[in-house]
């Protein structure tokens, strides 16, 4: 897509395509204008998921509890990893809930390019509007296993474990959306680079998961180090887990500067992945 | 005058004959390490079968210096040969790729019908379909919800309009894709070959309703390769070859043009009243055919009907022993096959005489895939392999797929691939 100006220029031109310039040319007027397309595409991943699946939706709550189970025996029992203090079933479930969001954000919009090929070649809509839906289709499936996460705690809470929710947890939407933002901004990244390099794609699933490692999901901020701490500074996921196990459970290492730098690598990242992004899908059906 | 809706200024489009980089990071590194060192970059060139290396960053223009007006309210037809840039031009201005120099200006909204059912899912119902294609499209919801009705009815699926596509029939769902596409109310539409599909009632259907569209004030670009299609629709036409612009005009002068500056689009060739004749002293053609099973001359197939080419000639030494053969070309030039009456023990072969002759050859049905071929006669003699004469290129045919009850298709819609699509037998048993 060239520069498209939308407005009417002064000679009553609707649009005007030109060879691409400039580095930030996306349309965000537009890409609202099309914002009925971005919720039926929400819609249409949702049933597609839905429809593909055996256990349907009870999929969505099978796999963060497999896998705090898994968890709680390998590093919990086996290991016996500390948490905070905190019941190792929250502990874990916490983490894995954020992690899922991120993850999933981050996997299914980094082939956006490479999957949407064959729709992208045959007409022209804002391609922005793809990678957003995937974020919104996967908020559903967050909420959903945040539902499971609350019903855990009360659980807990009732049974008189030392959990302490506190005025934090207002701001959980802020973190959701940062993790939205971060996910979506390496997403597109990535899915920008893999149009050249398909190599790419192999790393991402697998990046990911190294990525789990390096982040407080397992083990809590507070058994690293604190001359080593800073390195997680670099991490943004860090700071988010930390804050929401800290709004729900009432234990967690919150450090300002791990916050600023955590937002800071964010918007970066969402900027960079925003530009690249603008860039290739203007030349992307060329190079296919 | 009428207002200038689409001001092409200048348009060129540069496509690289390579891939952009690599494709692996891998060999990115290497070339960017061989050029740090100040040595030749081991990817960028590739060897080709003669040996010698071609440098794979070669370009080539799509599209070179176009420049064209289009008016509001008129049907425009492009036509051209493959290659000749056609499918660049509309790309450009439906927005799936940008020029590389020149501008469009554009005057209200432009909708582009490159495919029909373009984002289709199988697993949503055709009503979730009509809204999720409609916004692809370019529709908000408002407005697919006023249309919703007639797109229903004019794709004539009521009753299934809750059952997911995929339980669709191949007919329905092109209906519905179609129907959706037809409804949209842009200001320009841009229409690529998608009335090649669906049955020849619906074809007509579709037609009028782009009649219709036209009517109302709209701008409509259409590409074809279907010539009476385009001189029926469309006033006004442009040629394109190799990406240059070579006419406009009235659309009957330009694919006259068209016709006069190759390929003949016609089902039958006559030489017998021709001056000079195709041939040499041995044998010269005097006439090649297309016929279908009723002894018809068309350039239209069906995609299971029989085709048969007729070669009519003359040998004029005695004792030649003469081998018709034909030559089926793709419209990009590639090769299809060649056959030729080639059985030793023909009788009327082995003891060609002086005199007409009528050689027949029958393709038969569900062999050809559906597209374009061009049709070459040729006429050699065997002993000393001489070719008496070869035209190629002579006839033009279109095979064509009505895509419901085509056997080999099945239920899928979309296009398949292949010079050839044989139905074959096939076999499936269960070992388990």
């Amino acid at each position: 897509m060239a520069a498209v100006k939308s407005n009417q220029d002064e000679t009553g031109w609707t649009m005007v395509l030109r060879p691409r310039s400039g580095w930030f040319d996306i349309n965000f007027s537009e890409l609202w204008q099309y914002r009925d397309l971005t919720m039926l595409f929400v819609r249409r991943n949702f049933v597609a998921t839905y429809k593909q699946t055996i256990l349907g939706p009870l999929w969505f709550l099978l796999q963060p509890l497999l896998t705090t189970l898994i968890f709680t025996v390998i590093f919990g029992r086996i290991a016996k990893i500390p948490t905070d203090g905190l019941p190792q079933v929250l502990f874990y479930l916490a983490g894995i809930v954020c992690w899922n969001y991120f993850a999933a954000c981050l996997t299914k919009t980094s082939d956006t390019f490479v999957a949407n090929a064959n729709l992208f070649g045959k007409v022209y809509f804002p391609r922005l509007s793809l990678p957003i839906a995937n974020v919104v289709t996967n908020l559903l499936t967050f909420l959903i296993q945040f539902a499971l996460f609350l019903i855990f705690m009360a659980y807990f809470y009732l049974r008189g474990s030392s959990i302490t929710p506190n005025y934090l947890i207002f701001l959980t939407p802020l973190l959701v959306l940062q993790m939205a933002a971060l996910g979506l901004g390496f997403g597109i990244l990535i899915s920008s680079l893999t149009t050249k390099y398909r190599d790419l794609m192999h790393l991402v699933t697998f990046g990911v998961q190294l990525w789990m490692y390096a982040t407080p999901v397992v083990y809590p901020l507070s058994q690293i180090p604190v001359k080593w701490q800073w390195v997680y500074a670099f991490n943004p996921m860090t700071s988010i887990i930390e804050i929401f196990r800290s709004a729900f459970l009432g234990a967690g290492t919150i450090n300002p500067w791990h916050i600023g730098s955590s937002v800071a690598v964010t918007l970066t990242i969402l900027a960079i992945g925003i530009i690249l992004f603008s860039r290739i899908e203007k030349t992307f059906m060329d190079t296919v | 005058m009428r207002d200038i809706v689409i001001k092409i200024e200048n348009l060129y489009k540069e496509y690289r004959l390579g891939t952009l980089g690599s494709g692996t990071l891998h060999k990115d590194l290497q070339s960017w390490w061989a050029k740090a060192r100040g040595k030749e970059d081991p990817n960028s060139m590739v060897i080709t079968a003669a040996g010698q290396k071609r440098d794979i960053n070669e370009r080539f223009w799509a599209l070179q210096d176009i420049t064209l007006d289009v008016q509001q309210g008129e049907i425009l037809g492009i036509i051209g040969a493959n290659g000749a840039g056609k499918s660049t031009l509309l790309k450009i201005l439906s927005r799936v790729t940008a020029p590389t120099k020149g501008t469009v200006k554009v005057r209200g909204r432009i909708a582009s019908l490159l495919e029909v059912g373009t984002g289709f899912h199988p697993e949503l119902t055709g009503k979730e379909n009509v809204y999720l294609n409609g916004a692809i499209l370019g529709m908000t919801k408002n407005e697919v919800d006023r249309k919703f009705t007639e797109i229903v009815e004019f794709a004539e699926v009521e009753k299934f309009i809750d059952t997911p596509v995929k339980r669709y029939s191949s007919g329905m769902y092109v209906r519905l894709a179609f129907a959706v596409a037809a409804h949209l109310e842009p200001e320009i539409l841009i229409v690529d070959e998608v009335l090649a599909v669906g049955d020849a009632r619906f074809q007509k259907k579709c037609l009028g309703k782009m009649e219709d569209v036209g009517k109302q004030g709209r701008t409509i670009l259409f590409v074809s390769h279907n010539m009476p299609m385009i001189a029926s629709l469309c006033s006004r036409a442009v040629l394109l070859d190799q990406g240059r612009l070579i006419g406009q005009g009235p659309t009957t002068e330009i694919i006259q043009t068209y016709f006069s500056r190759g390929r003949i689009s016609k089902g039958e060739a006559d030489f017998s009243q021709a001056a000079r004749k195709p041939g040499d002293d041995t044998a010269h053609l005097l006439a090649a055919r297309l016929k279908n099973k009723r002894g018809q001359v068309t350039t239209e197939f069906s995609i299971d009907e029989e085709i048969i080419i007729e070669m009519e000639y003359q040998v004029i030494r005695e004792g030649a022993r003469i081998n018709p053969n034909i030559h089926i070309n793709m419209a990009d030039g590639t090769k299809a096959f060649v056959a030729s009456d080639a059985v030793i023990d023909n009788e009327a072969i082995l003891k060609t005489k002086p005199g007409r002759y009528l050689a027949r050859c029958r393709i038969p049905g569900n062999f050809l895939n559906d597209g374009t071929y061009y049709i070459g006669t040729a006429l050699s003699t065997m002993e000393t392999s001489k070719v008496h004469f070869n035209e190629k290129d002579l006839l033009q045919l279109t095979v064509v797929d009505p895509i419901e009850g085509t056997v080999t298709r099945g239920r899928y819609v979309g296009a398949i691939p292949g010079i050839i699509r044989p139905a074959l037998e096939w076999e499936s048993e269960n070992l388990a």
